[in-house]
């Protein structure tokens, strides 16, 4: 008996200790979750009219949205170029600021200073670095003989000037964490390099990539999870145009649910949404479990 | 030489590199600190000037945006804390009944973020008439994942022995997790307090959402409407007030470097 009381105690003690969280959790993420895929198979209700099961219907209506194939399409392309360039710029930063340069903390700071921007205040800033005629980058390019473009105007320039402040904001943040990893390769490997003579780049490829691999697909998730999650800089400096050229997922389930109130055909397309974070999870979970092998 | 030469041009590129990486910025403190008249006009002897801070901080409600993001942000990071502390207690010392189960659900949150959900979110906000206040803005986001995964695992390391010790002393779950765990884990407390103040200070979409009224509207949204309505076009202004939303991290950030960088840091490593 008074071995079992204790063990009684502990299963109770556990539970009351997270319940706060899970009360907590269950009314913010999985009731949601769950409740967003069930009201995607019924209509919106619309007055006294209730919500009616409908099945599939609005996965139908969204296979013949042109506007959701469109943001689909920005959202991938967002995440293709955007999470690369990110990474890269990351890493190159990464490098610099790891070795003997001068003003190294002048740079760290340069690098990584946008992260803390607010990023609605950032997008204000290049809304005006953007304006057409009078904002710099305009007045750059007529220095170098280049006519004035209205970046966030028109359909072709609009979503790379979105991506081009993703990728400010980010590559600073990732910058930290290559840095991070790079100062753990043990000195001595590179001193063998040194000694066999080897060049720069293959120092790089065979030593320091294959040693910084883990952290790389850590950042490479977490900017795939945030490529799919961008809203803030799409509301604050284009509100989606022109012509929904700069329409990401979450902006159009925001759009839908917030200023059409179509709230199952929101629900529909945020189940879109939840499949690929969960696609992206599945993804984690099994480089992840490829890195723990790796190590 | 040659090898001199090499290491100058690579320096020279990176400082430019650099220089382009900041150049957004500085042209947002550029037209901040100077009359409109000198926003898109390049000259090194143009006055300096408060002037476009002060109008900003006349034409909206500043103030007020300011004592809602900072209560906004203490609220939620004082409730994160005592929240996540205790699950994080319980799933680190505890292997009690259904214990994996609930973390792996636990940490469902880091893909599903409430951003994803604010649908069903904004309905359960009304359902709570918590719609327009800060406690809504706040309350998705009080149960953490991240919090309650970064605490178990600092919380883990620590030696099993201090327990029982503070059992002997006569100490209760409670006791010994403000007497013992709480001082222990402060690193911790303190980069998690770090990073979720950051977060919230910036966080956008869900406080537009929630918040209509200036009594609860955060800085960000205060910001937007600022920019997009009550404003024309006098981009000094809305440089000078978009500065002035990001100014108390900035500054914080520009004296305790160090501390910002090792907390998200330790925040990422997971």
């Amino acid at each position: 008996m008074e071995r079992t009381k204790p063990q009684l105690n502990i299963h109770v003690q556990g539970w009351l200790l997270a319940l706060p969280a899970v009360v907590l959790l269950a009314t913010f993420t999985h009731v949601p979750a769950v409740s967003t895929i069930i009201d995607s198979f019924f209509s919106t209700p619309h007055g006294r009219r209730p919500a009616v099961f409908i099945g599939l219907d609005q996965y139908r209506t969204m296979l013949a949205d042109p506007i959701f194939w469109l943001a689909l399409k920005n959202n991938l392309l967002y995440a293709l170029i955007t999470v690369p360039i990110a990474i890269g710029l990351a890493l190159a930063m990464a490098l610099w600021v790891n070795g003997r340069i001068k003003g190294r903390a002048a740079l760290r700071l340069a690098f990584f200073t946008p992260t803390i921007l607010p990023m609605v205040a950032a997008a204000n800033i290049w809304l005006f670095f953007y304006t057409p005629d009078y904002g710099l980058l305009n007045q750059i390019g007529r220095l170098f003989g280049f006519a004035s473009v209205n970046w966030l105007g028109s359909s072709a320039t609009a979503l790379p000037a979105l991506m081009a402040v993703t990728i400010w904001k980010e590559a600073g943040f990732f910058m930290i964490f290559f840095l991070a990893a790079l100062q753990q390769v043990p000195p001595v490997l590179y001193e063998a390099a040194r000694m066999e003579n080897a060049r720069r780049w293959l120092t790089f490829r065979r030593i320091t990539w294959p040693l910084i691999m883990p952290t790389t697909l850590f950042v490479a998730i977490n900017a795939l999870i945030n490529a799919f999650r961008v809203v803030d800089q799409v509301i604050a400096m284009t509100g989606g145009g022109p012509n929904n050229a700069t329409t990401l997922l979450l902006f159009y389930v925001y759009q839908v649910a917030f200023s059409f109130w179509d709230t199952a055909y929101a629900a529909a397309l945020s189940t879109v949404l939840l499949s690929v974070l969960a696609i992206i999870a599945i993804l984690q979970f099994f480089m992840l479990d490829r890195k723990i092998h790796y190590r | 030489m040659s090898g001199r030469l090499t290491k100058l041009i690579s320096t020279i590129t990176v400082w430019l590199f650099a220089l382009i990486w900041a150049l957004p910025l500085l042209y947002g403190i550029w037209a901040a600190f100077h009359p409109s008249a000198f926003a898109t006009n390049f000259d090194l002897f143009a006055p300096l000037t408060w002037k476009n801070f002060e109008r900003a901080w006349t034409a909206a409600p500043f103030a007020r945006y300011f004592l809602n993001t900072v209560l906004l942000v203490l609220g939620i990071m004082a409730a994160q804390f005592v929240i996540c502390t205790l699950a994080a207690f319980g799933l680190s010392r505890w292997k009690f009944f259904g214990a994996e189960l609930l973390f792996a659900l636990i940490l469902v949150q880091l893909m599903v973020t409430p951003d994803v959900l604010i649908l069903e979110n904004y309905r359960t906000l009304q359902n709570l008439n918590l719609i327009d206040t800060l406690t809504g803005v706040g309350l998705p986001y009080v149960a953490s994942a991240f919090g309650i995964f970064l605490l178990r695992q600092n919380f883990k390391s620590i030696p099993k022995e201090l327990d029982d010790a503070a059992r002997v002393e006569g100490a209760n779950t409670l006791q010994t997790i403000w007497r013992l765990y709480l001082p222990l884990a402060r690193p911790v407390y303190v980069a998690y307090g770090l990073v979720s103040v950051s977060y919230h200070w910036n966080n956008f979409l869900w406080p537009l959402i929630v918040t209509n009224s200036v009594e609860t509207r955060p800085l960000t949204v205060g910001l937007q409407v600022f920019a997009s309505v009550d404003q024309g076009i006098d981009w000094s202004v809305i440089c000078a007030a978009a500065l002035m939303t990001s100014a108390p991290l900035m500054i914080a950030f520009l004296l305790f470097q160090r501390a910002f960088i090792q907390s998200f840091l330790r925040a990422g490593i997971r």
